[in-house]
């Protein structure tokens, strides 16, 4: 039976490069990486693209696919889609009209936040939270890796999901409308988005719950920043650049959105922040068991420290989070020249068509923790697990290729291993004679490859 | 198939811990995810009792093609009318505890809502036995 795809993934593993180390295994949070002839293998179908795997390869294995950059060249009107992150990557002397004014210059015509869309998305998720206040908790769509977590490992959770697009989506839809508004012809339209994650590339080129995406391409957030910040370096300071004062175009609170409280502190009623993976899945846990239900609204967010936090930012988070606060309060207390009541004015006039295409359909559950589709295949194989967890050793060394004795027994249930991938096994084997050392040895090399029993190093 | 968890009375720390061990197990067997819910919900809030009023207790759970039969056994001290225990709303618990938002006698009637099937016994001074039965076709 052929597996269907569900998902576009963009972190990818170079085969080429991976030695097998097998750190990104221990640490996927869905279990989706295996090792395998000394190269690790991701199960595409698991894989929510948190990144988890790729902050824990020491080589630089795993890449996070991008759009080549020259692409914005084959349209007339280039737009950068930027997240407020990107502002708090740079350090302090650094102002926004100077990161903005290099980025004109290195070729796009336009510029815009993303968290522009909050404004309308606000007023639609608490009408949303009024009309659906009954399916408590309502879950925030915001991280599309959060919103795959919950389709593969807590299925039972899609119905209680906010079904309105991301604050990117809405960005997007508004600012190609209002250029075609202008008189620019859509084709002639490219909307590029800086990533500071992999899982929004995923979300972009797989849309959850949607059909298609107004943006044409992802340009990662790392490639920009180290772009920019070497030409400040070399001292370019664009074309456009006045000292001060800086030119903020968001409102406080749109500039906090896509951090820790952004969301919740926003919302009515009870609501909760949840940031990084684990966190997130310790409590999905208890909500699944009804726990705590009397929490109104859940914001969950897979990178600690939120978006600041991305795998493909180049500042330390808690700096970005700093600096990005202190920028919140600055257009709060002093009132800053800045002309984000031109563009408050703008999407104003369209909030109506915005509203109307705000909408997302239901995200359905892909449950992966099946044993089988059938039940009673499931139930023989649960029994098998069970016989094979009695003879493992339950110290989870990883050294059979599986992150743990439990996803062994489950691998071996499901025709995916062998119980002599075991290493204790093995010895077992060959003390009973059941197995020659010649064999074993074959084993292990046909998990972590010939090179790692190559000739003896002295 | 058939799984035991024992639940230390008094110990909230731990109290769900079976109840999310049972839910991995449904999950595993593709079990519809409406019956799910109903089952954990209602086996959670079983668990939570008697972490509250037992001194100890044992989750047998039985599971085929057909049913999902989880079975609380618990050493307490029971309750003298299980009628009474049943309706919306009462409970033993003195003004007080209900003030700081206990004790509002909803558990018993919940876990009857969510389950199929659902047959409690009880000895005062010894304990009580809770059986909830899921079918699944």
């Amino acid at each position: 039976m052929m597996a269907v795809k569900y998902f576009h993934h963009a972190l990818k593993f170079r085969k080429e490069v991976c030695i097998g180390c097998s750190h990104c295994m221990n640490v996927c949070p869905t279990q989706a990486i295996r090792i395998h002839g000394g190269k690790a293998e991701l199960t595409d179908n698991r894989c929510v693209d948190c990144g988890k795997c790729y902050r824990a390869c020491p080589v630089g294995a795993i890449i996070v696919e991008q759009d080549d950059f020259s692409r914005i060249f084959e349209f007339e009107h280039r737009v950068a889609l930027i997240p407020n992150v990107l502002m708090g990557q740079f350090p302090e002397q650094v102002s926004i009209n100077q990161i903005r004014s290099v980025l004109h210059e290195l070729g796009f015509t336009h510029i815009f936040e993303v968290e522009h869309g909050t404004r309308v998305l606000e007023g639609a998720m608490k009408q949303y939270m009024e009309q659906h206040g009954r399916k408590k908790p309502l879950i925030s769509t915001f991280c599309p890796a959060v919103v795959r977590l919950i389709q593969v490992r807590f299925p039972g959770l899609t119905d209680n999901l906010i079904l309105l697009k991301p604050p990117l989506d809405i960005a997007a839809t508004y600012f190609r409308k209002k250029l075609i508004d202008e008189g620019a012809k859509s084709k002639e339209i490219g909307m590029f988005y800086i990533t500071p994650c992999a899982a929004k590339i995923a979300a972009v080129k797989s849309p959850v719950g949607d059909d298609t995406s107004d943006i044409d391409g992802v340009i990662n957030m790392d490639f920009i920043f180290n772009k920019v910040y070497t030409s400040m370096k070399q001292g370019h300071k664009g074309k456009n650049f006045c000292q001060v004062p800086s030119l903020y175009t968001l409102q406080p609170e749109e500039m906090l959105w896509s951090l820790t409280e952004g969301e919740s502190s926003r919302m009515p009623g009870r609501s909760l922040a949840i940031d990084e993976i684990n966190n997130v899945i310790e409590f999905l846990e208890k909500i699944e068991n009804g726990e705590n239900a009397d929490i109104d609204f859940l914001e969950l967010r897979a990178c600690d420290q939120s978006c600041a936090g991305g795998i493909l930012t180049s500042g330390n988070r808690f700096f970005t989070v700093e600096r990005l606060r202190n920028q919140a309060r600055e257009v709060e207390m002093e009132n800053l020249p800045h002309y984000h009541q031109e563009v408050d004015e703008s999407m104003e006039s369209y909030r109506g068509f915005l509203m109307e295409n705000i909408g997302v359909k239901k995200v359905l559950p892909r449950s992966m923790e099946k044993l089988d589709e059938d039940m009673k295949q499931a139930l023989l194989k649960m029994q098998m697990v069970r016989d094979i967890m009695a003879l493992l050793p339950s110290v989870d060394c990883g050294l059979c290729g599986s992150p743990t004795c439990n996803a062994l027994a489950q691998d071996i249930a499901q025709g995916r291993a062998e119980i002599t991938h075991c290493i204790f096994i093995q010895k077992k084997y060959e003390q009973k004679d059941w197995l020659n050392s010649k064999d074993s040895m074959e084993i292990l090399k046909e998990i972590w490859g010939e090179e790692k029993f190559g000739s003896q190093k002295n | 198939m058939h799984f035991e968890y024992s639940i230390e009375g008094g110990n909230f720390s731990r109290a769900g811990y079976a109840s999310s061990e049972i839910k991995k197990l449904l999950k595993q067997l593709n079990v519809d995810m409406g019956i799910i819910k109903r089952t954990v919900v209602a086996c959670y809030e079983a668990e939570v009792n008697v972490v509250a009023h037992a001194y100890s207790g044992t989750i047998y759970v039985d599971l085929n093609t057909d049913l999902i039969r989880i079975r609380l056994q618990d050493e307490g001290p029971g309750i003298p009318d299980i009628d009474q225990a049943m309706q919306e709303g009462f409970s033993t618990a003195s003004s007080k505890v209900r003030e700081m938002g206990f004790g509002a006698g909803m558990g018993l009637p919940n876990i009857k809502k969510n389950a199929d099937k659902m047959e409690i016994s009880s000895e005062v001074g010894k304990g009580t036995t809770l059986e909830i039965t899921m079918f699944l076709q």
